[in-house]
C-alpha cells in the first residue's frame, strides 16, 4: 500500500463521527463491549484484556457543529466537553458501554460527573492518577485504582481478566508504542517524507482502530514512507506543546507546516507514548502498569512536577532529541493546566536559548492566517537569527 | 449590637471580632523577621490549619490575599500585571491576583510585605488549578513544597483507598516536611487538642448556618456568610479564638432571632424579606458591597450557599475527630466541597433549596473557576426539576473587576425576582 492509501484510510475514520469502524467491530460478536476514554491517559491494556476495544475520544473536531452542548456549558470553558457532550446527545456514541474520564482538568472532571447524570446507564469511571509517586504511596493507591478499574470491566463485561490476559495485551500495546515511537523517530529525521498531518491521522486511527489493526498500519506506513520521494524543504524543525487534550484542526498544523516548520514532536495524543518504556511482562502486570506510570511515564501539564528542577525539562530533552530549532506552545483556548504551566515552561526554554512563540486555537477554529502569519515569521526568524 | 464604623457600613460585632483575627494574622505574618516563626502556605479547601499549628507555623493563605486585595479594589492591577508577566488571561484570576501581588511588593492590609513561604502545603483538593499555581509559586520562591493529593471523589463515595492514601501522605511525606521546615517535633496530642477546638467550633458554625431555616432568616448565608466562614476556614480553626467568636456569632444570632430580626446588611437589618435564594458559586469580590445591595435592596436573602463550604462541609455530619487525628483530617479534605462529584453538589443544592424553603437557586459562575463553573448549567436544570422552583444564572469573575458588569447582573436579578413573583401570583391563583 503507498502512503496515500494508508492515510486515506486513517482520514476517513477520523472524518467519520458516527465511529463506524468501532460499531461494526462491536456488532461483530454481540458480547463484545466498548469503552470510552478521554485524553490524557488511561491504561488500555485493561480495557483491551477485557476483551474490549478502546476508543479515544476527542470531541468532536471542527466538522461538528454544536447546537445542543453549548447550552451546558458558559462561554470561557473549551470546546472539546461541549462536542463531546454533543457526541453523546447526538447519539453518535449510543454504542459505548463505557467513558473513562482522566484526572486531566476540571472541566474534565466534572464533565464526569454530567455524563453520570445524563447518561446514567453508561458505565462511567472517573480515572485518577497519583500525584505522589512512592511505590508505597502513590503505587500503591494506584494499584486499588487499577484493581477497581478491572472489577468495573468485568461487572461489565461478565468476564474475568486474567493475569495471563492483561501481560498479552501489555505485550501487543508495548509494540503499538514501540511503533509509534518508530514513526516519531523517523518524522524527526526525515520530516519531508513524513508530513505531520499524516503523521496526525495515523496517531487518530489508532484512537478508533483495533490495536492490532493499528500496529499493522504503522508498520505498513514506515514501509511505504521510507520509499516515497518527496520533497525535501527549507523548514525549520519545531516542537509542539500544549495541544494534548483539545485537538488542533487539521489545518491548523497543515498551516503550521506550510509555513516554514517542520513538526518534529508533538503532544497530541499522548496515551500513545505515555509510557516511555517497555512494560514489563513478567511478574504482577498490574503493579507493572502502576510502576511505569509512577517512574517512566511522561510529562504533561496534567501532572504534578514534584521536582522544580525538572519542570520543562521533559519539553527541553525533546527538542534536544530531535534536534528542534524552536517550540510553539498551542493550547486551547481557556486550557487550565497547558496556561498555567506555559509560563514555568518558556522559563526553561529561556533559559536555554531556546525560542518559542504562543497562540491559542480551539477544535474548530477557522481562521488560520494568523496562524500561518506567526508561524511564517517564527519560523524565518529562526533562520535568520538562530 | 452595631457597631457603626467610620465609613458608615453597619457590621455586626462577629463581622468586627472577625476582621480584627484576620488583621492579627496578618501582623504575625508580616512580623516573622522578628519572630523567628516559620510560614505555611496552604490552600482554603484541604486547609491543614491544626495540622500546621502543631509545628508552630503561621499558616498563609493565597487566596485569602487575593480575596483581600479584591474587595480593596487592588486586584485588577494586579491581574493585569500578571497576564503581562505572560499569565493567560483565561487562568485563575485568584492565581493572577497573587503572582501581580508578589510583582508589587506582596503587600499584605496592613501595608508591610507579606514573607516568603517556608513551605508550599499543596493541598490538592477539588481544583486541578491548585497544582499548577504552587508550582509556579514554587518557581518564584525556590521553597519546599510538599504534596497532599486528595482524590476526587468521582463517585460520590470516599474509599477506603482513598482514605489510606491521604492519611499516608499526611504520615509519611507531610509531617516530617513539617517537623524538618520548622524544627519542631511532631506531637499528635498537640493536634487531639486542636481537633477538639475545631469540632466545638464546628457545632456552632453550623448552628449559625442552620439558623437560617428560620423565617426570617437571621443571617445572609453568603454575602454575611462570608464573614462567618473567615476564622473556620483560614488561621482559626483549632484554636480557643475560633471556638470564643463561633460562640459569640450563635449568641448574636440567637439574640437575632429572639427579636425577629433578618440579617445584617451594610445599610443596617434588612427589614422585609421577600425572596428566598440558594446560591452556589464563589462571590464577586470586587465589586462586593455592590453586588450585596443588589440582593438585599430587594428583600433578597440567601439562605444557603455552596462557597461556604469550600473551606470544608459540616452541616452533613462531618467534625473533626481528636479520637482518630490523621484519619479525620483525611475525611475533612475529601469531603470539601469541590471535591464531591456533580451528582453530591446537586443533592446538596436540593436539599437546601427544601429544607431552607428556598424561592429558587441562583448560580453565581465564576469565569476564572472551572472547579466550580464546568458543569453548573446542568447542576441548574437538575435542582430546578427535582425541587420544581426557579433557577437564575449570572456569571462575574473572583477579583478581576473587568468582568463584573454591574447593570446586566442586576438586570438578571430583577427578572428572576420578577419571576418569582408570578410563580408565587400564579401558585395562589391556582389554589
Amino acid at each position: 500500500m503507498s502512503t496515500a492509501e494508508i492515510i486515506a484510510r486513517c482520514q476517513a475514520l477520523y472524518d467519520d463521527l458516527d465511529f463506524t469502524s468501532a460499531r461494526e467491530w462491536k456488532d461483530a460478536d454481540p458480547k463484545r463491549k466498548v469503552i470510552g476514554y478521554m485524553p490524557v491517559y488511561v491504561p488500555r491494556e485493561i480495557i483491551h484484556a477485557a476483551g474490549m476495544l478502546p476508543l479515544g475520544i476527542l470531541g468532536g473536531g471542527d466538522q461538528m457543529e454544536v447546537i445542543h452542548g453549548d447550552a451546558y456549558y458558559q462561554s470561557y470553558i473549551c470546546r472539546i466537553p461541549r462536542s463531546t457532550i454533543e457526541l453523546g446527545l447526538t447519539k453518535k456514541l449510543d454504542f459505548v458501554d463505557g467513558m473513562l474520564f482522566p484526572s486531566i482538568c476540571d472541566v474534565i472532571r466534572n464533565l464526569s460527573g454530567m455524563w453520570q447524570l445524563m447518561f446514567p446507564d453508561t458505565y462511567v469511571r472517573y480515572f485518577d492518577v497519583p500525584q505522589t509517586y512512592q511505590d508505597h504511596i502513590g503505587g500503591e493507591y494506584y494499584i486499588e485504582e487499577l484493581r477497581e478499574l478491572i472489577a468495573g470491566l468485568e461487572k461489565l463485561g461478565g468476564v474475568i481478566i486474567t493475569d495471563e490476559a492483561l501481560r498479552e495485551s501489555t505485550a501487543i500495546y508495548n509494540e503499538n508504542r514501540r511503533l509509534i515511537n518508530e514513526v516519531y523517530d523517523f518524522r524527526a529525521e526525515q520530516p519531508s517524507k513524513a508530513p505531520s498531518v499524516e503523521v496526525y491521522l495515523l496517531m487518530r486511527a489508532g484512537m478508533v482502530l483495533p490495536v492490532e489493526e493499528h500496529n499493522q498500519v504503522l508498520s505498513d506506513y514506515l514501509a511505504a514512507a521510507v520509499l516515497e520521494e518527496r520533497p525535501v524543504r527549507d523548514n525549520c524543525k519545531i516542537v509542539i506543546n500544549g495541544a494534548f487534550c483539545e485537538q488542533p484542526p487539521l489545518n491548523l498544523i497543515r498551516s503550521i507546516e506550510m509555513a516554514g516548520c517542520y513538526i518534529v514532536d508533538d503532544d497530541y495524543m499522548l496515551i500513545n507514548r505515555w509510557l516511555l518504556d517497555d512494560v514489563p511482562l513478567e511478574g504482577d502486570p498490574v503493579a507493572n502498569l502502576s510502576a511505569a506510570f509512577l517512574h517512566a511515564s511522561a510529562d504533561s501539564a496534567a501532572k504534578y512536577c514534584d521536582r522544580a528542577e525538572d519542570v520543562g525539562q521533559y519539553l527541553l530533552s525533546t527538542v534536544k532529541k530531535t534536534g528542534a530549532e524552536g517550540v510553539i506552545f498551542t493550547a486551547p483556548s481557556f486550557c487550565d493546566p497547558a496556561l498555567l504551566e506555559r509560563p514555568m515552561l518558556a522559563d526553561r526554554m529561556d533559559e536555554h536559548d531556546v525560542p518559542y512563540i504562543s497562540f491559542k486555537y480551539a477544535e474548530n477554529s477557522g481562521q488560520m492566517q494568523p496562524i500561518r502569519e506567526q508561524a511564517g515569521t517564527f519560523a524565518d526568524s529562526i533562520k535568520l537569527w538562530s | 449590637m452595631n457597631a457603626t464604623a467610620q465609613t458608615e457600613v453597619i457590621k455586626d460585632s462577629s463581622m468586627l471580632l472577625q476582621k480584627t483575627m484576620i488583621a492579627e494574622n496578618y501582623d504575625a505574618l508580616t512580623s516573622v523577621q522578628e519572630t523567628g516563626k516559620k510560614v505555611s502556605a496552604t490552600f482554603v479547601p484541604g486547609n491543614l490549619n491544626e495540622l500546621v499549628m502543631c509545628f508552630d507555623m503561621l499558616n498563609n493563605l493565597p487566596e485569602i490575599n487575593a480575596i483581600n486585595n479584591g474587595m480593596r479594589k487592588k486586584s485588577g492591577m494586579m491581574v493585569m500585571q500578571a497576564e503581562k508577566m505572560g499569565h493567560s488571561e483565561d487562568v485563575c484570576t485568584y492565581v493572577k491576583a497573587d503572582i501581580g501581588s508578589m510583582s508589587r511588593g506582596n503587600l499584605a492590609p496592613n501595608g508591610k510585605p507579606m514573607p516568603p513561604p517556608d513551605l508550599l502545603l499543596l493541598s490538592y483538593t477539588g481544583c486541578f488549578t491548585f497544582m499548577k499555581w504552587f508550582e509556579l509559586l514554587r518557581h518564584e520562591y525556590g521553597c519546599e513544597t510538599a504534596m497532599l493529593h486528595v482524590p476526587y471523589e468521582g463517585d460520590g463515595v470516599v474509599t477506603k483507598n482513598m482514605r489510606d492514601y491521604v492519611v499516608k501522605q499526611i504520615k509519611e511525606n507531610l509531617i516530617p516536611t513539617l517537623e524538618k521546615v520548622s524544627g519542631v517535633k511532631f506531637d499528635i496530642d498537640r493536634l487531639r487538642e486542636n481537633l477538639r477546638n475545631s469540632a466545638r467550633a464546628e457545632d456552632d458554625f453550623v448552628w449559625v448556618l442552620e439558623s437560617a431555616k428560620n423565617k426570617p432568616s437571621p443571617i445572609d448565608a453568603y454575602f454575611g456568610g462570608v464573614y462567618y466562614i473567615g476564622p473556620i476556614f483560614t488561621a482559626f480553626r483549632g484554636t480557643e479564638k475560633a471556638v470564643d467568636y463561633y460562640k459569640a456569632l450563635r449568641k448574636e444570632i440567637e439574640q437575632r432571632i429572639a427579636e425577629g430580626k433578618g440579617p445584617i446588611t451594610p445599610e443596617g437589618d434588612m427589614q422585609d424579606e421577600r425572596y428566598r435564594l440558594v446560591v452556589e458559586g464563589p462571590p464577586n469580590w470586587t465589586n462586593f458591597r455592590e453586588f450585596w445591595k443588589m440582593f438585599y435592596e430587594d428583600g433578597a436573602v440567601v439562605v444557603a450557599s455552596t462557597y461556604t463550604k469550600v473551606g470544608g462541609v459540616y452541616d452533613l455530619g462531618f467534625r473533626h475527630d481528636p479520637d482518630n487525628p490523621i484519619e479525620t483530617l483525611a475525611d475533612y479534605c475529601l469531603g470539601c466541597y469541590t471535591n464531591r462529584n456533580l451528582s453530591q453538589r446537586v443533592d446538596m443544592l436540593e436539599k437546601y433549596v427544601n429544607e431552607y424553603q428556598a424561592d429558587g437557586l441562583l448560580i453565581n459562575s465564576i469565569k476564572s473557576c472551572n472547579s466550580f463553573s464546568a458543569g453548573q448549567l446542568l447542576m441548574m436544570q437538575e435542582v430546578e426539576k427535582r425541587t420544581g422552583k426557579p433557577g437564575a444564572f449570572i456569571e462575574t469573575d473572583l477579583v478581576d473587576p473587568r468582568y463584573f458588569s454591574a447593570a446586566n447582573v442586576k438586570n438578571r436579578l430583577e427578572s428572576y425576582f420578577q419571576m418569582i413573583e408570578q410563580k408565587r401570583h400564579g401558585a395562589r391563583s391556582a389554589a
